[in-house]
């Protein structure tokens, strides 16, 4: 369809005319968004749009540079509690706190990554299994981070401006995501970038030609874990409190699920991942309000479950579809949107 | 008070020797470290728990009736999940057992609830006997037995049955033993049959020190993995001795460091290990094919 003279033509952001004008409309969509929604649904929109952050930071991991991460919710808690402390004891202001935070949960992840360089595969996904534990039972036994009572997030406050409600939150929000998310989209294409991703096709063929393994690991880890710090940071502002059980390995879990579920190594794949994973597990916490399918699996509940385990579903639903996404799409969303795209190319022919 | 150590470590080792075994088992088999094999075995404990207390059953009926759902249990989530990922990488299938894990994890959450429940097995672990100054529960000694006797088992099977043999076979080299007339299809769903078996004897022993709740593997979970990348994840031997180890060393830093930081051990334990003798600490070299 297209030919690509150069390459600054293959990597460029906005490609053509139609893209232009579509991130036109996606910009003003966000833009008017919070004057126009009920509350309810920015709440839902910060959450995703957190989501968004992490899972962009996970897929420079995972997608790009192969290494896999199951504690990514322990980097979510340091970010998180590291944002609060710092405002909370030592009045530092948020956004100086919550770039410390980030730089925190990076300096964890170096030394997380630091293993990484020797280990592939399965350990690693065990060392990072037993990093993101730790973490929570750390968090939880030392009172400094309120043991498991958690704490109390202080108001968002930057100089005179006090963020009051969602709606002030989603301002501030929006613009991490969409700097962080561009910033991710074009570390893809530099150097930095395709070094990631000549460490993910082949390690040793990567080191051959010169690309620093050592190096690159460890800034991959680091990278993705500043994202997932920052994100954990504003999450604690949506919440307005946070405690342990929040950073569980089932919330890792759900995290390596939007990388997954949106694919692999695309920033757009994480977006959607995030957008539609996220939204799923918040509107499926009151399954049985949904018209049709609520009420059959509240029969099923009842004849053979039990009523009060339902919200359960959802980690049910999860599980399926991590593993036909396995099994069936590898390259989850973005794959299916990529197979429409190539079938109607040609439409109606 | 040494020997005291010892013991506990030993008791609680066991356990971690148990999960380690079960996970081994299936690295060996699949090169997956299964991360479900927390949720497989807290599943079977429900299933022994409904069986308990229903007191239709004799307690050792019930517990036999819990090994072999235990073992259909493995069976089918390979057949159904596992086998049916296509020619699938390191990351593909490690997707598939965490969301083998979530399935289960929600499935048990879904029909026995949050609230966390007493495990009636009536082996008390309250009551103890005494050994030269040295003070053992009876649930302690059977854990630490069960796992001595499973070990022996296990040792027999694969030296002395033609199935044992064939998994061996199959583990070493899937190719040539499908060459030699080995099912290997077959041989994996009985691996993790059998390594499910062994992880419900663990969720068993485990529950009634704990509470049986759908977190109830977790923590033994990444114990098992911890022991298991000591004895560095391929060998049976290796699992088993990092696990008693690993119980020593907790039971080490609970007395002389911390109690409360004791579930962190097995955390710097992977590291440690991982970093300074990737292969583990019991085998000799580290391999991987480009």
């Amino acid at each position: 369809m297209d030919m690509k003279r150069d390459y600054f033509e293959d990597v460029q952001l906005l490609k053509d005319r139609a893209q232009k004008i579509w991130f036109g409309i996606l910009v003003v969509s966000l833009i008017l968004f919070p004057f126009v929604s009920p509350n309810y649904y920015i709440y839902l929109v910060n959450y995703i749009a957190i989501n968004v952050i992490v899972t962009v930071g996970l897929n420079l991991l995972i997608g790009y540079t192969g290494q896999i991460s199951l504690g990514h919710a322990g980097f979510f808690a340091i970010g998180a509690y590291a944002t609060t402390l710092l405002m909370l004891k030592l009045h530092v202001p948020f956004f100086l706190a919550i770039v410390i935070a980030g730089f925190l949960a990076a300096a964890f992840g170096f030394l997380l990554g630091l293993p990484a360089l020797r280990l592939e595969g399965p350990y690693l996904a065990i060392a990072t299994l037993g990093f993101g534990m730790a973490v929570t039972t750390i968090i939880g036994r030392v009172s400094l981070f309120g043991g498991h009572m958690g704490l109390q997030t202080p108001p968002l406050s930057i100089g005179p401006f006090v963020a009051k409600n969602d709606r002030e939150i989603y301002a501030v929000i929006m613009l991490f995501t969409f700097l962080m998310t561009f910033a991710a989209r074009n570390i893809t294409r530099t150097r930095v970038g395709r070094a990631f991703i000549a460490i993910r096709d082949s390690d040793i063929a990567a080191e051959a030609l010169g690309v620093n393994i050592a190096y690159y690991k460890t800034l991959a880890f680091a990278i993705s874990a500043f994202y997932t710090g920052v994100a954990g940071g504003l999450m604690a502002f949506v919440l307005g409190f946070i405690n342990p059980n929040i950073f569980d390995l089932l919330q890792s879990i759900l995290f390596l699920a939007m990388v997954v579920v949106g694919g692999a190594g695309t920033i757009l794949g994480s977006v959607m991942g995030a957008t539609v994973v996220s939204f799923l597990n918040i509107k499926l916490e009151a399954v049985q309000n949904i018209p049709g399918v609520g009420q059959f699996l509240l029969h099923i509940s009842q004849k053979w479950l039990s009523v009060s385990g339902l919200p359960n579903f959802t980690f049910v639903l999860f599980g399926l579809i991590l593993i036909f996404i396995v099994v069936f799409e590898r390259l989850g969303l973005y794959g299916i949107w990529l197979r429409t795209k190539i079938y109607w190319r040609t439409w109606p022919f | 008070m040494f020997g005291q150590l010892v013991i506990n470590g030993m008791a609680v080792g066991s356990l971690y020797a148990l999960v380690a075994l079960a996970m081994v088992i299936i690295y060996k088999a699949s090169e997956v470290p299964n991360f479900a094999q927390g949720e497989m075995a807290m599943v079977s404990t429900y299933f022994a728990y409904m069986l308990l207390i229903s007191d239709r059953v004799p307690w050792q009926l019930a517990l036999l009736g819990t090994l072999v759902f235990a073992f259909v249990l493995g069976m089918v989530l390979e057949f159904l999940f596992v086998r049916r990922a296509k020619e699938p990488t390191v990351l593909d299938l490690i997707i598939v057992t965490l969301g083998m894990q979530l399935v289960l994890h929600g499935l048990a959450g879904w029909k026995w609830g949050p609230d966390q429940k007493d495990f009636p097995l009536p082996i008390s672990d309250t009551e103890v006997v005494q050994v030269g100054g040295v003070v053992i529960s009876y649930l302690n000694l059977t854990t630490m037995i069960t796992a001595l006797v499973l070990m022996g088992l296990l040792y027999a099977f694969f030296q002395y049955t033609k199935i044992g043999v064939a998994m061996k076979a199959t583990q070493q080299n899937w190719m040539a033993a499908r060459i030699n007339g080995i099912r290997t299809n077959h041989i994996l769903g009985i691996t993790w049959g059998i390594s499910s078996v062994i992880g419900a004897l663990a969720g068993v022993l485990f529950a009634p020190t704990s509470t049986l709740d759908p977190h109830l593997m977790w923590d033994p979970l990444i114990k098992g993995f911890a022991a298991a990348v000591m004895g560095g994840m391929n060998s049976l031997v290796g699992a088993a001795l990092g696990g008693y180890l690993l119980g020593f060393l907790e039971n080490l830093f609970g007395l002389y460091i911390s109690l409360e930081f004791k579930s962190i051990v097995a955390f710097l334990a992977i590291v440690l290990v991982l970093w300074f003798r990737p292969s583990g600490l019991f085998s000799k070299h580290y391999e991987r094919r480009v």
